[in-house]
Formats: structure tokens, C-alpha cells, sequence
């Protein structure tokens, strides 16, 4: 299998846990996205130099991913695959800010490393929910909930439609790129001026197919509108969840809670 | 009913900086006919069904819709009659799931929910796939596209149905199914096809086209007799109308 051919089936799996059906599944998608929203403003919102409070958000995250039923190595794999970004964003704090900050067992641990540190828990408390949001409610359910929230419509129907053809697109390249490897014979023919044109034939094919696309929606009516059949309804349940979750941000944003813990055990043995 | 019959009257159509590749193309369908269009690859035959709802404007000539001519300012009213299957059904199918695409344009047409769902289930029902409705359209096979492709069509209650290459790429059974399903409709139809077996099977009337023009018109079993006219216009004679290649046994006559 080429990587492109791994990938759309990566992407497929996702769609395929976000079809599953559990308690998380079942929830209003609007109560969910809201949910995350403020468990991003929350966790980003935090000092340069916080590590510790941030580390009872990964609560949530793995919570519904076991609720969910969402299994967590995969969630791993795909943190894994992005977290180079993260790492690149961070790796020069530890040269760049040399000042000790805390003193642990002898070592002096200066500020850059505490950033990188934070940065990184930062990445995969914010990747991983954005994945288990994805997993739980599927990319149409979020792109409906955006919209229903009051997301501008060209907006969601961008995001749908960008989904959506990640799959032809990707159906077409896979059919090139085997194409080309089969007739190119040890490496010949694997050139960037191949590569080149293949790019360039891919957009042209690309944009054939959406002209055709845009003349089979026309043929059904579209007037630059993307109607969808509304079937969401906000319940208690919803309602519950996204307040119950949004005070226990609340806390763990306000209180340093692995800190309060550590005192009120140190206190307890004392 | 007046609006279910097609007249192309001296149509011509020529792509920008190319040559005509509609000259001079005129005929009548009326109500419940079922035409097939057959010609080689390149004569017209796609550019002519997309002049049927309004997708390319004529250059000269023209094409009613009932008693309505099709102009931009009839278009929507058009389209609403005329239900058009594309020839790859990827490029109808581009909603997430099978009821949402189903659904699409019975919305456009301005529907209350509690309709478009009858009419969804009603669509997938009459091509026998009411257990794809939650499916993503690109996990589908071949003939499941095909079908549900049609469903969407059917979706907006048209009175007249045009489809190009309904059988392409189909599996044989696949293929029987889509003719049994054509078979089952009413509704006034134009079929471009090179399958001339399902013209055959489902079409009382076959138009020939070649380099832009008509040049037979007329029952499909007269014209699939006639040697001569099916090589100058690249066909082949239909399978069940050929000797049996094993055999050699002779097909039984056609009315």
C-alpha cells in the first residue's frame, strides 16, 4: 500500500469509530463542540512556565476516549505523527532561556526546558481532544454543530466539502502514483520533473471533476446553499455534560490541583 | 400531461475555439416514451443531454420542455422536470452519507423535513437501497453509487428522466439490475448509451447521432437490423440480436 493509499485509510478508520454507538456518540454534537472549545481556551490560557495545573485537563480527553471507545493506542499513533510540529515549535527554549528555574535533586532546570515541556503537554492535550472530538462526533457532526452555533455557512460547507474530496482527491492520486510506478523501472521515471507534472496533471484533473461536480449540484437545484436535514436536538443529557465538564475546567483552571493535592497529603501525613 | 415532452428543434452547439459538435439536431419525445441515443464516442450524444436541462445553452436552435423553452430564466422550473444522472456517479455523490446526498436536492426545492424524509425513503426504497441511507457514498461499490445515484434523481419526483451511460462500469449483474430498475419507471426517458443491448431492453425508440447530427430515428429494432447504418455510425449490433457465437443458433425474431 502507497502512503497515500495508508492515509485515506487512516482517515476512513477515524469516520469509522465516529460511527460506533455509545453514550459519548449519542450526544447532542453542539454540546460537544462547546465542551472542547472551552477546554482549549482553558488549557492554552495558561502561563509559559505552568506545567503542573495542566495536567489534570488530560482528564477529559482520556475519559471520553474510554467512554467513546475510542482505542488509545491509535489515538498515540496519530499524536505521534504530529507531534513533530510541536517539537519544532519548542526545541530552542532550552538554549534560548537559560535561567534556572527550579532547583530539583541538585540539577538547576532553567526556564527553556520548562516552556518546551509545557508546550509539548499543551500539544497533546489540545491534539488529543480535537482527535477524540472528531472520533466521537465525526467531521460532518462538527461541521453541523459549527453552523447550528452560528458559524458562518460558507464556512461549514467549505470544511465539508474540503472532507469530502480529500477522498477523490486522494482515490485520484493513488490511481497516478500507481500508475507511475509500475512503468517506471528501477527509479527511472521517478524524477521531480515527473513529480512535476504529475502535480499539475492532478490539479487539472482535480478541477475538471469539480466543474462536473458543480454542474451535477446545479442540476439539483443549488443555489449556493448547502441545506442539511436538521436532526439535532439538545437535551438534558447535553446540557449536563457540557456544564458538569465546564466546572471541572473551572477548578482545575482556578485551583493548581496536583499542588493542593501535594500539600493537603503532606499535611495529612505531618 | 404536457410538461413530460422534450422538443430539440435545429439545435447547434459548438465548445469554445472547437468545432460544432451539435449541427442542426431536431426531434420530438412525447409523454412515456423511452429513447435511447447511441452514436460512437465523440458524437455528441453528452453534449446533447446537457442541453436538456439547461447545463449548456444553445448556440442556435432550441429545446422545450413541455411548453416551456428552456432559458436561464426557466432553468429552475426546468430543472425540477428534468432529473439528470450523471455518467460517473462520483461526481453526483458528494454529501457525507447516502440520505443526505438523497435528500440534497428535494431541500433545494424548498421541502419541509418531515417530506424530504418520506421522500429519501421512498427514492432508496424504489432502487433497493434503503440499508445504504447512513453510509458514506465513497465506501460504496460500483453498482450501489449507480443506484443511488439514480435515487437522487428520483428523489425530486421528476417528470422526465435523462441519464447518460447508466450501465458503464457495471458488473453484469449489476447492470441487469439498473435495466430492471429502468424498466420499472414510468417516467419519460432519454438514455445515451453505448450498451445497445439495454437500449434493446429499454428503449422503444433510438435516436442515432453521428458527428453532430441524427442521422436515424426510429423504432430500436428496425434500426438495430440495419447493418449498414450501425457500422457508419460505429456500433456494433446488440448481443441478443447476434447469432449464438457457440452455436451458432439464430436469435429468436423481435416484434
Amino acid at each position: 500500500m502507497s502512503k497515500i493509499e495508508s492515509g485515506l485509510y487512516q482517515l476512513g478508520r477515524l469516520d469509522r469509530l465516529a460511527a460506533q454507538d455509545t453514550p459519548i456518540h449519542r450526544l447532542d454534537p453542539r454540546a460537544k463542540v462547546v465542551t472542547t472549545l472551552v477546554f482549549l481556551v482553558c488549557v492554552v490560557s495558561f502561563g509559559k512556565y505552568q506545567v503542573l495545573p495542566m495536567l489534570p485537563f488530560a482528564l477529559f480527553p482520556i475519559v471520553l476516549a474510554g467512554e467513546g471507545n475510542l482505542p488509545l493506542g491509535y489515538l498515540a499513533r496519530k499524536l505521534v505523527v504530529v507531534a513533530p510540529f510541536a517539537v519544532v515549535v519548542g526545541v530552542f527554549n532550552p538554549f534560548l532561556d537559560r535561567a534556572v528555574m527550579v532547583q530539583m535533586f541538585g540539577f538547576g532546570l532553567s526556564g527553556g526546558w520548562v516552556s518546551f515541556a509545557s508546550i509539548l503537554i499543551r500539544f497533546t492535550l489540545t491534539t488529543s481532544a480535537a482527535l477524540v472530538l472528531i472520533g466521537t462526533t465525526s467531521f460532518n457532526g462538527v461541521c453541523m454543530a459549527l453552523e447550528r452555533l452560528g458559524a458562518p455557512d460558507v464556512f461549514a460547507t467549505q470544511l465539508l466539502f474540503l472532507y469530502r474530496y480529500i477522498f477523490v482527491l486522494g482515490e485520484e492520486a493513488v490511481s497516478m502514483t500507481r500508475a507511475r510506478s509500475l512503468r517506471s523501472f528501477g527509479g527511472r521515471g521517478m524524477s521531480l520533473r515527473v513529480y512535476a507534472l504529475m502535480m499539475g496533471h492532478l490539479l487539472l484533473r482535480t478541477y475538471d471533476r469539480a466543474h462536473r461536480v458543480y454542474l451535477a449540484m446545479l442540476s439539483r437545484g443549488f443555489d449556493g446553499q448547502i441545506r442539511v436535514m436538521r436532526r439535532l436536538n439538545l437535551g438534558v443529557r447535553d446540557v449536563v455534560f457540557t456544564l458538569g465538564w465546564c466546572a471541572v475546567f473551572a477548578v482545575f483552571r482556578v485551583y493548581n490541583v496536583p499542588l493542593v493535592l501535594g500539600q493537603t497529603i503532606t499535611r495529612a501525613i505531618s | 400531461m404536457s410538461h413530460h415532452s422534450i422538443e430539440v428543434s435545429e439545435l447547434g452547439f459548438a465548445y469554445p475555439d472547437g468545432p460544432a459538435v451539435l449541427d442542426g439536431v431536431s426531434f420530438r419525445i412525447t409523454h412515456g416514451e423511452s429513447v435511447a441515443v447511441v452514436g460512437a464516442n465523440g458524437a455528441g450524444k453528452s453534449t446533447l443531454l446537457m442541453h436538456l436541462n439547461g447545463v449548456l445553452t444553445p448556440l442556435s436552435g432550441t429545446v422545450r420542455i413541455g411548453d416551456v423553452p428552456v432559458t436561464r430564466t426557466t432553468l429552475p422550473d426546468i430543472r425540477k422536470t428534468v432529473g439528470m444522472v450523471f455518467q460517473d456517479p462520483d461526481d453526483q455523490l458528494f454529501m457525507p452519507t447516502v440520505s443526505e446526498d438523497v435528500a440534497f436536492g428535494p431541500l433545494n426545492l424548498g421541502l419541509p423535513p418531515e417530506d424530504v424524509q418520506a421522500r429519501v425513503r421512498d427514492a432508496l426504497t424504489q432502487v433497493g437501497h434503503l440499508d445504504l441511507a447512513d453510509r458514506p457514498p465513497y465506501r460504496l461499490s460500483g453498482g450501489e453509487k449507480r443506484a443511488v445515484a439514480i435515487a437522487t434523481v428520483l428523489a425530486m419526483y421528476p417528470s422526465i428522466l435523462v441519464m447518460d451511460e447508466p450501465s458503464s462500469s457495471l458488473d453484469p449483474r449489476a447492470r441487469r439490475r439498473v435495466i430492471e430498475l429502468l424498466r420499472s419507471f414510468s417516467h419519460t426517458k432519454i438514455i445515451a448509451t453505448h450498451d445497445l443491448d439495454l437500449a434493446l431492453d429499454v428503449c422503444g425508440r433510438t435516436i442515432v447521432l453521428s458527428s453532430g447530427t441524427v442521422i436515424a430515428d426510429g423504432r430500436t429494432v428496425d434500426i438495430f437490423r440495419d447493418d449498414v447504418l450501425l457500422e457508419r455510425s460505429g456500433l456494433e449490433q446488440p448481443m441478443s440480436m447476434q447469432s449464438c457465437p457457440a452455436c451458432g443458433a439464430v436469435p429468436a425474431t423481435l416484434p
